[in-house]
């Protein structure tokens, strides 16, 4: 028997009393709980009204009525009822989240309803489903005309919870969770954004006025924490977690940074106990890359004031500071060993340091820093440029930074370091009996041998040698034999120096070049074209390297060798000649190369290193413990790297896994959680 | 295989002949001569499989005696099979080892062997044996000599079969994590060991009850975080 074809009129009211009853069930109006048997009552109808053989198939009106449905509800109920309380703000908020709140219990529900609709009609459509239209009307007609008002209304409470007074944190956070759910996006440009400039005028009018009430500088820190701590709260309370560093940021910019020097100032003139921001103002100023002079007088400042805790009794005060400060800079050990290194070049605009300023802006930057291995391999590292590179900085005057280093950091922080230095001296006395030993003056060569695995690793590249530098080469050689026995020495041309005569048309110039940059330019001795290829070839270097170093020459600022042709970059077909015609004004020019950024290097070796030593340590423990849970390996590991650095759980245990794959260990069978020393 | 299927009728009524195969006639009726007959049904049985040249029953074999089991070829029941026998090599099972199982099985024939089949799957599910399974099964699948770990494709394939009815969704979810991951290439057995443990103690998919701090293997902290950020 044929189903009874249901005709749309009748079919759609007997749906629409249903959705009626809907509707009033999401307000939680007093009717009648809406049953699981009326929904299948609704569903199967659409059902129905879908299957039926057209021209009976009604899928598009009803998805068409469907959408009606719900705009209309927008318009007649939802919207006048936001409207009616546009003139109180909190009950504009209530009315909102309320509303909302029943909106999307009733769209869920017309989803549920028209679901066949959904699988079948919509998809094969490629229409929009009802949720995302029903979302759709409520952000067009709502959402878009009143959010401004809302959030007017929103910061109007927040002011007021600053104030002191108690505000309706629940209504506030749903205000807030609906502005997320309809996109992040609008959150953090309709609100967020917003909230974040109210929030540094509030504070910004707060720093000025406590500033000039004169409070001492302790209460006003007082009154400034409380700010920040309220401020996180607020966060925790009501607004979006990705929201706090922001906030936080404005705040401390309006009460800290603004007025960073009367801070200062206050603080020194009445040597008070406020650590906290000075971290914060350091911070901002350590974070920014370029040092220059207003962080400079800055810095002195904060060292100033670090030396006065240093000399009073109040251990409290101390060890607080140094807590704040190393978070502060937690990261920047580049920086400071940079940092370092210009003050130990006195290289500070034209202020100068004396040697005690110098030793005591060291100690307090090593101090701070909490993972001495990074500091201590920038420094090294900077030291040893300083070093080879005869900076002009006394021997005595960095022996006497690193023993008050020494002082600071127990351990192995400047075993290297003094080794450094005594290499130099060392091959400083090396040089005059060489000088005595090559006797006929012809080889101007000065050589500074390096212990190695106490200096910097460096890279360099072989190239052949002209004759001239061959000889001085085996000189050496032979020289050196003569004073140690068995050692194998390999020449870092790369960290050589050069003092070349160059004859140019109008005068002779001396240029300063590496020992690379030489070999390549003597080449032109014997002839004045030289293809890439050509000095490729009777060089043996290799393209990258070959291309830096002429590079240098034919592509910089000084053009001592011209390039055919004149493009900004060095490729195979290149050809070259020496520039006659080349001058300049003094008589004497160095040759730069541009240099390679090597802190990812700096940090990879440490890496290596610590990863070392951790294998050491492990290795250690448990050769002596036989069997030892995870626990306490771990505890015992940080225990005896802590000098240097603070190995994570995390590092330990990929550590103790690869020491199984290397049958160093194993894993006991019946306790997993314990570790055996494999004999 | 109509050979077999007339030595099973033979042997359904008493036979006192044995027909001839590589072993040598016994005409005694003893019960040694009973066992030595049943001996002979397994040897029988082995070479039916086994390669003639090799001597061993090899992946060919292995094969053929699937389709007789009507069994898949990369059933778990094979696997375990092979358990039984301890066998050495994968893909491979020499008399002795044929011996050890299907005299354990009390099977000289392929239907018994078939029938034995939920016997022991039944055996090694029990909690002692199956633990000793899955890191048999890991090391069944190292076929170099010296090798220690398996790739991130073997491993897969072997949870699948190894645990894929045991813990359905904890390795579902791994498989996705190991072949999301780029850290890891292959697996070696303390952390394939790790992952049986973490099925058995670890609440899932909610892991309450898990601990970075432990000594779990480092891939499972990793997949620990990975599964966090996806229920975030």
């Amino acid at each position: 028997m044929e189903p009874k074809i249901i005709d749309f009129e009748q079919g759609w009211d007997y749906i629409e009393t249903g959705i009626t009853a809907l509707k009033r069930h999401s307000e939680s109006l007093p009717v009648p709980k809406f049953t699981l048997e009326q929904y299948c009552d609704l569903y199967t109808a659409v059902y129905k009204m879908c299957v039926q053989k057209s021209p009976y198939d009604f899928s598009s009106q009803l998805y068409q009525k469907c959408c009606e449905t719900m705009e209309e509800y927008m318009n007649s109920t939802v919207l006048p009822a936001l409207n009616e309380k546009l003139g109180d703000e909190y009950m504009l908020l209530r009315e909102l989240v309320e509303r909302w709140s029943n909106y999307k219990v009733l769209v869920r529900a017309l989803s549920h309803i028209f679901f066949y609709l959904q699988r079948f009609f919509i998809v094969r459509e490629s229409l929009p489903s009802i949720e995302t239209v029903g979302m759709g009307y409520f952000r067009d007609l709502v959402y878009n005309k009143l959010q401004s008002k809302v959030r007017e209304a929103v910061l109007a409470l927040v002011d007021k919870e600053r104030e002191g007074e108690d505000i309706d944190r629940k209504v506030t956070k749903r205000v807030l969770e609906f502005y997320i759910e309809i996109g992040m996006e609008r959150y953090e440009q309709d609100f967020e954004s917003f909230m974040l400039k109210d929030t540094a005028s509030y504070y910004s009018r707060k720093a000025s006025s406590w500033i000039q009430e004169d409070d001492s500088i302790n209460d006003y820190i007082f009154k400034s924490e409380q700010c920040l701590q309220k401020e996180k709260e607020r966060v925790s309370h009501y607004l979006h977690f990705s929201s706090e560093p922001k906030l936080v940021k404005v705040v401390e910019h309006e009460l800290f940074v603004v007025h960073e020097n009367q801070i200062l100032e206050k603080t020194h003139a009445e040597k008070q106990i406020g650590l906290g921001p000075l971290a914060k103002i350091f911070k901002q100023h350590v974070e920014d890359t370029t040092i220059n002079a207003k962080e400079q007088v800055l810095i002195r400042k904060v060292i100033e004031l670090h030396e006065v805790y240093m000399v009073t009794e109040c251990f409290q005060s101390h060890t607080l500071f140094h807590k704040d400060l190393k978070r502060a800079v937690a990261g920047s050990d580049a920086l400071l060993a940079t940092f370092c290194d210009r003050i130990i070049l006195k290289k500070w605009g034209s202020e100068e340091l004396s040697e005690e300023d110098i030793e005591k802006v060291v100690m307090f930057l090593a101090y701070i820093s909490d993972e001495k291995d990074i500091f201590a391999e920038f420094y090294r590292k900077k030291l040893a440029l300083r070093l080879l590179l005869n900076r002009g900085v006394s021997d005595d005057h960095e022996r006497s930074i690193l023993t008050k280093l020494k002082q600071q950091n127990r351990g192995q922080f400047t075993f290297k370091m003094e080794r450094m230095i005594n290499d130099l001296t060392l091959s400083r006395e090396n040089q005059n009996s060489f000088k005595e030993y090559v006797a006929k003056p012809g080889i101007g060569l000065t050589v500074t041998v390096l212990t190695s695995g106490i200096w910097p690793s460096y890279k360099t590249f072989g190239i052949n040698l002209p004759n001239e530098m061959v000889k001085c080469v085996e000189v050496f050689k032979e020289f050196y034999e003569t004073k140690t026995k068995g050692r194998k020495l390999t020449w870092i041309h790369s960290l050589g120096t050069c003092h070349v005569n160059g004859k140019f048309d109008q005068k002779s110039i001396e240029l300063i070049v590496s020992t690379h940059q030489a070999v390549v330019l003597l080449l032109f001795n014997t002839k004045d074209k030289l293809s890439y290829n050509d000095i490729q070839t009777q060089l043996n270097v290799g393209h990258e390297d070959l291309v830096w170093l002429l590079y240098s020459l034919s592509c910089g600022k000084y053009k001592i060798l011209i390039k055919e042709p004149a493009t900004e970059t060095v490729s195979r077909t290149d050809v070259f000649e020496f520039n006659s015609k080349f001058t300049a004004r003094m008589c004497r020019v160095k040759i730069p190369l541009p240099h390679v950024n090597d802190k990812k290097k700096v940090i990879e070796d440490v890496d290596k290193d610590r990863r070392y030593a951790i294998d050491a340590t492990i290795v250690r423990i448990m050769k002596g413990k036989k069997a030892l849970g995870l626990q306490q390996l771990v505890s015992e590991c940080v225990q005896q790297l802590n000098q240097m650095f603070k190995p994570d759980i995390k590092t330990i245990k990929m550590r103790i896994e690869d020491l199984i794959t290397r049958d160093y260990l194993e894993r006991d069978r019946e306790n997993p959680n314990m570790f055996r020393y494999l004999a | 295989m109509p050979r077999s299927a007339s030595k099973t009728s033979k042997k359904r009524t008493q036979p006192d002949s044995v027909t001839s195969s590589a072993t040598d006639p016994v005409p005694s009726a003893s019960s040694k001569k009973k066992s030595c007959k049943e001996m002979d049904a397994t040897d029988q049985l082995f070479y039916k499989y086994a390669n003639t040249s090799s001597g061993v029953i090899d992946p060919e074999g292995i094969e053929k005696l699937c389709s007789s089991l009507k069994v898949p070829h990369t059933d778990i029941r094979i696997l375990m099979l092979a358990w039984r026998m301890k066998a050495a090599r994968q893909g491979y099972f020499t008399k002795a080892e044929w011996r050890i199982a299907l005299t354990a099985l009390k099977a000289d024939t392929i239907n018994k062997l078939k029938k034995a089949l939920p016997e022991l799957e039944k055996e090694v599910r029990k909690p002692l044996n199956f633990r000793d399974f899955y890191a048999y099964a890991f090391k069944y699948c190292l076929t170099e000599e010296r090798q220690r770990i398996l790739e991130i494709e073997t491993i897969c394939k072997l949870l699948d079969m190894v645990l894929g009815s045991t813990f359905r969704a904890q390795v579902d979810y791994f498989v996705n994590y190991l072949n999301n991951q780029k850290e890891y290439k292959a697996i070696d057995m303390d952390q394939w060991m790790g992952f049986y443990r973490f099925c058995n103690e670890i609440s899932f998919p909610d892991m309450i009850n898990y601990n970075l701090e432990h000594s779990w293997p480092c891939i499972l902290d990793n997949f620990f975080e990975w599964m966090r950020s996806k229920q975030a």
